[in-house]
Parts: C-alpha cells; sequence; structure tokens
C-alpha cells in the first residue's frame, strides 16, 4: 500500500513526465492494434463490406455483366409480389417447425424422461451417436436423405415391408410432400443436437434439489416443471436459436435434394438468392432477398437472445 | 442418487430408440455403399460386401483430385486462422486500445451474418480482382468466416488466464508477443486444438461458398465434388453413398476419437456468444 501511494504522490508531482506517458500509451495502443488489424481487415473486405454492398445491389436492376439501372425498391415489392419469392419465404415458416419446434419439444419430452440420463453408464456413447449427424457434411448427408427418399429407397422399402404399400411416394417429386421430406431431414438432424444440449443441461442442477423435491412426494410432472425446466431456460434459448437460424440458412439441402423443386414447392430464400444471382441473371432481385433473410436472421438472433436468463451469462 | 431399475431400463430404452433414429440412415449409407452398383434395384441388404463401389467413385469421381483440394483448403485456413485468432484474441483480453469497443463489434457482426448477407457481391469483388478460380477465393473468405468464431473462442480462454502469471512476466521485461506466445499460449494448447478441430470441420464441409466461387473441375472440394457427381451419377445410389462416406470419413474418424472436444467446443462456443 504504501508504495502505491509514494508512486501516486510522485506522479502529481513531476508534471513534466504527463505528455512523455501519453505518448507511451498511445504507441502501446498502436502496438495493440497492430495485434487486430490482420483480423480486422479479413471481416471488412470478405464480410462486412460485401454486406454494405448487398444492400447497395439491392436497389438496381443487374443481369450481372451489363449496366445497372436504378430499380430503387421495386425489387422489394416484388417479394411480396412476386409469387415464387413469396412463398420461397413461406416456406421457412414450414421449415422451423420442422428444424426448430419438433426437435425442441421431442428432446424436451425425453429429457423429462430420462432426465437423470447424464448420470448412466453408457453416455458417453449415447452423446456421440445422438450428436454424430451435426458433424457430417451437408452434401453428404443431402445425398443420404436423396437416397432414402427415393421410390425404391429405404423409406418406401420398410413401408413396403410393413404391408403400407399405399403410403409409398416420391417423397422429394411430390407437390405435397417434398416440402415435408425436407423438413424431416432437419428433425433428424436437430433432435440429436437438443437433446445432447438438455441433458447436459440438465447435468448441471444439483441431485439433492430432485431429491428434495423426491422426499416432499412431488410427482415427475411437477419435478419437470419445477425443476428441470426452469433449469433448461438458458440451453432452449441456445437451442432455439441455432435450429432457428440453421432453417432460415437451409440452402444445401434443397440445392442438392430438389433444387426448389417440383415447381417451386421447396425454394427457400438463400436457393433463391444464389439462383437468380449466378444462374438467372437477377442479381438485384437476388440482393433484395439477401438483405431481407439476414436482416430476419439478426431480428431473430436478438429476439430469442433477449430470453436469455441474465444469470447464465 | 440412484436410479430404480424400472427407471434405467425406461432411460435406456429412449436412449436406443433415439440413437438407432439417427443411426440408421447412417447405416443404410453404409450398406448401400458394399452393395452391387445398381440404379434400379433400391434397397436391400446385400448378400455380399463388395468394396468396388469404393474404388469406382474414387476413380471416376476425381475424389483423389477434390480431395487434395479440401486438403490444401482446410490447412491453409486453419494455420491462418489460429495464428490471427490467438494474436486478436490476447488483444482483446489482454491489452488496452482506443477503438477496442468498435472493433470488436466489427468481428461481432462477423459471426451472426449468414453467407448470404455477402456471397453475392464478394463474388463479383474477386472477380473484378481476378481471385476467382483459384484456391484463394475458397480460403480468404473461408478465413474472415473462421475468425469471426476464432477470436471469440481465444479472447475467452485468455480472458480466464491467472492474471498474476502475465504480469510476472511483464516484470521480467518479457515484451507482450513473447508473453502471449512463451507463457500464455503453451498452457492454452488443449483450446487452441478445439478450435482447430471445429474450423477445420466447418471448412472441409463447406459447400457454398466453393460452389459460387469456383467453375474449374480441378479446384472443386470434395463436398463439391460430390454434388457434380451427384448430378452426373442421379440415380447410381450405390457409387454416391461410397463418395459420400469417403467425404465424411476424415472429420467423422476425427469426430470419434476426439468427440468430447467437438461437442463441447460447439455447444459452449455458440452459448458463449
Amino acid at each position: 500500500m504504501t508504495v502505491t501511494t509514494r508512486l501516486r504522490s510522485g506522479e502529481t508531482r513531476t508534471t513534466g513526465a504527463a505528455p512523455s506517458r501519453t505518448r507511451r500509451r498511445r504507441i502501446a495502443s498502436l502496438k495493440a492494434f497492430l495485434y487486430v488489424a490482420p483480423a480486422l481487415a479479413f471481416s471488412l473486405i470478405f464480410l462486412i463490406v460485401p454486406t454494405l454492398q448487398t444492400a447497395w445491389y439491392s436497389l438496381y436492376d443487374w443481369n450481372g455483366l451489363s449496366v445497372a439501372t436504378w430499380a430503387g425498391v421495386q425489387n422489394y415489392i416484388d417479394i411480396v409480389q412476386d409469387e415464387q419469392l413469396r412463398d420461397s419465404f413461406l416456406h421457412v415458416g414450414v421449415l422451423v417447425v420442422f428444424y426448430s419446434f419438433l426437435p425442441i419439444a421431442i428432446a424436451l419430452l425425453l429429457t423429462m424422461v430420462i432426465s437423470r440420463a447424464h448420470a448412466l453408464r453408457g453416455m458417453s456413447f449415447f452423446r456421440t451417436v445422438l450428436f454424430l449427424p451435426q458433424v457430417i457434411a451437408s452434401v453428404v448427408i443431402a445425398t443420404t436423405w436423396l437416397s432414402i427418399y427415393s421410390p425404391n429407397g429405404l423409406l418406401n422399402t420398410l413401408l413396403r415391408a410393413i404391408g403400407l404399400d399405399s403410403l409409398t411416394h416420391v417423397w422429394l417429386g411430390d407437390f405435397n410432400t417434398a416440402l415435408v421430406s425436407v423438413g424431416f431431414v432437419g428433425t433428424w438432424l436437430n433432435v440429436g443436437l437438443c437433446l445432447v444440449l438438455f441433458l447436459s443441461g440438465v447435468g448441471n442442477v444439483q441431485p439433492e434439489l430432485f431429491e428434495a423435491a423426491r422426499l416432499d412426494g412431488a410427482s415427475g410432472l411437477q419435478e419437470f416443471f419445477g425443476i428441470t425446466l426452469p433449469a433448461l431456460r438458458g440451453q432452449i434459448t441456445v437451442a432455439l436459436t441455432l435450429t432457428v437460424v440453421s432453417s432460415l440458412k437451409t440452402f444445401d439441402l434443397v440445392y442438392i435434394t430438389t433444387r426448389g423443386g417440383p415447381g417451386n414447392s421447396t425454394s427457400v430464400p438463400a436457393f433463391e438468392a444464389y439462383n437468380r444471382a449466378f444462374n438467372s441473371g437477377q442479381v438485384g432481385s437476388a440482393a433484395s432477398v439477401a438483405v431481407v433473410l439476414t436482416i430476419g436472421i439478426l431480428l431473430i438472433t436478438a429476439l430469442i437472445g433477449r430470453l436469455q436468463p441474465k444469470d447464465t451469462e | 442418487m440412484k436410479l430404480s431399475l424400472g427407471e434405467k431400463l425406461v432411460t435406456y430404452l429412449v436412449l436406443v430408440i433415439f440413437a438407432a433414429f439417427a443411426l440408421v440412415p447412417l447405416l443404410g449409407v453404409v450398406i448401400t455403399a458394399v452393395s452391387p452398383s445398381s440404379s434400379t434395384s433400391g434397397f436391400r441388404m446385400p448378400e455380399s460386401i463388395e468394396l468396388g463401389n469404393f474404388v469406382e467413385a474414387w476413380d471416376r469421381g476425381h475424389f483423389a483430385q477434390y480431395i487434395m483440394s479440401s486438403v490444401i483448403v482446410t490447412i491453409t485456413v486453419i494455420v491462418v486462422t489460429t495464428v490471427l485468432s490467438v494474436m486478436a484474441g490476447f488483444a482483446f483480453a489482454r491489452l488496452k486500445f482506443f477503438g477496442s469497443n468498435i472493433v470488436f463489434f466489427v468481428l461481432l457482426a462477423g459471426l451472426l451474418l449468414p453467407a448470404e448477407a455477402f456471397i453475392i457481391p464478394l463474388y463479383f469483388n474477386l472477380r473484378s480482382a481476378h481471385v476467382t478460380d483459384s484456391y484463394w477465393a475458397l480460403i480468404l473468405p473461408q478465413i474472415a468466416q473462421s475468425l469471426a468464431f476464432g477470436i471469440f473462442w481465444m479472447r475467452n480462454q485468455f480472458m480466464s488466464f491467472p492474471g498474476e502469471v502475465i504480469e510476472a512476466a511483464r516484470l521480467d521485461g518479457a515484451t507482450d508477443l513473447r508473453t502471449l506466445w512463451q507463457i500464455i499460449v503453451p498452457p492454452s494448447i488443449p483450446s487452441i486444438m478445439t478450435m482447430c478441430l471445429l474450423v477445420a470441420m466447418w471448412t472441409w464441409n463447406e459447400f457454398l461458398i466453393p460452389l459460387v466461387m469456383v467453375t474449374q473441375d480441378n479446384l472443386r472440394t470434395a463436398p463439391l465434388g460430390l454434388a457434380f457427381f451427384q448430378g452426373q451419377h442421379a440415380t447410381d445410389y450405390s457409387l454416391l453413398a461410397a463418395a459420400g462416406i469417403i467425404i465424411a470419413a476424415p472429420i467423422v474418424v476425427l469426430y470419434f476419437f476426439l468427440q468430447k472436444r467437438f461437442i463441447s467446443g460447439m455447444l459452449d462456443g455458440i452459448s458463449s456468444r
């Protein structure tokens, strides 16, 4: 303590040292900035500036080659009026149910039944298996399901084997089943993710809490709503963010399995943006779709982030 | 706390059902891949195991070339991302500098933006700079995306590093750079490894950037190669399955050995944003 006070009083007395100290601080600040400069340059050149350009592009009519003409907000009006674009955004609504709500609901239900599974032997094996789909390339996942949904694929074979021949479909080629089939792949992908996330959350709950609840004669349902669900709020927000954003970003799966078809029954915004920019020469329209999609993703991330309980941060 | 026998049974039953739910499609791929190649017969259990599909897919699909491209891109992205993330993460965690909040916010934006937000102008920018159709067009944007995650990951790691150790190094006259590489980095290797694994996985599996940036066959990465292979052999599911396994194998093998790192990395990395 005495040392620091002496130093401090020494500083106040020698006023002549002040300029050199600010300069030293400036040099230190500049040096520190050099540590982040390369990363900042990467972010600006490859992410930030192009993102701003996307907003700029969206106000033009441009085929990617000739001179662009000013279009104002016409591209945005088209998103509402053009049936194909409007549908692509509506399809995302269906995908959110399959990618996010269903997996979270199923995983929560399972967590209720097996809330103390994390303590069981062999849990690390189950965790590995349940999480496995997350690490496989989306293109491989897509070709896998393409094969499963094919006329003589695994799904139809199974249906025939149990005598449900009438239910067999050309799943991805039928207007009625294509979007649901694409969505179900999302359910398959995300159930494991949510379950692993929730079980790890329950693992953090002190076992005494459950024991106390049992001694008080709480039913399984009361235990779930009283202890498990509140403890999982953080994990549920994370799961919501992850799965909703992944459904909004769906591209690889649609590109490989259906290319938006049949008709445009499985088209999604990310696919429309890609297709218009790089195949059909409607760069301005593609950019406007990208802008709306980006704003949607940022808004939803922010909204869900608000649900996050403060104490876990 | 002890579980009753009944509870245990129910728990295992649920886990087995859902593990099977996750595994059946993947086992289906493996079975299809070792079945005789044909486009009409459909799915059935094979009478004999046939490994010829892997050879045929490898040869006809140019997968040696595609995997080579993927390896070049992935390794470059990992090395550059790691060095730059460690430096920037250190600066954000341990150094004070003017404008650090603004810079941090800019990098945070990079973490939240979907690829659709920037890919269209990025393509035209790189095309005017004559960079498209090169490995650079695959590597540079991928680094930019990976850095957003890497910096947050390393910053969190370095913020929990004991401050006294750093102070002691400073008092001994070590420069910031030396403190970073000789004092802070060595004990942080496990968390740097986790970051490398995740960046490797994301880069290896990336589809949109290669799809947009390259047209030459010899520059295609493995997933893009599979997409084109699928276009040519649309209904030869045995070949497609074999090709899919070849592409997924490197990351899946890494995952089986290091599953704890993958899972905790992906879940922590996301929830700490």
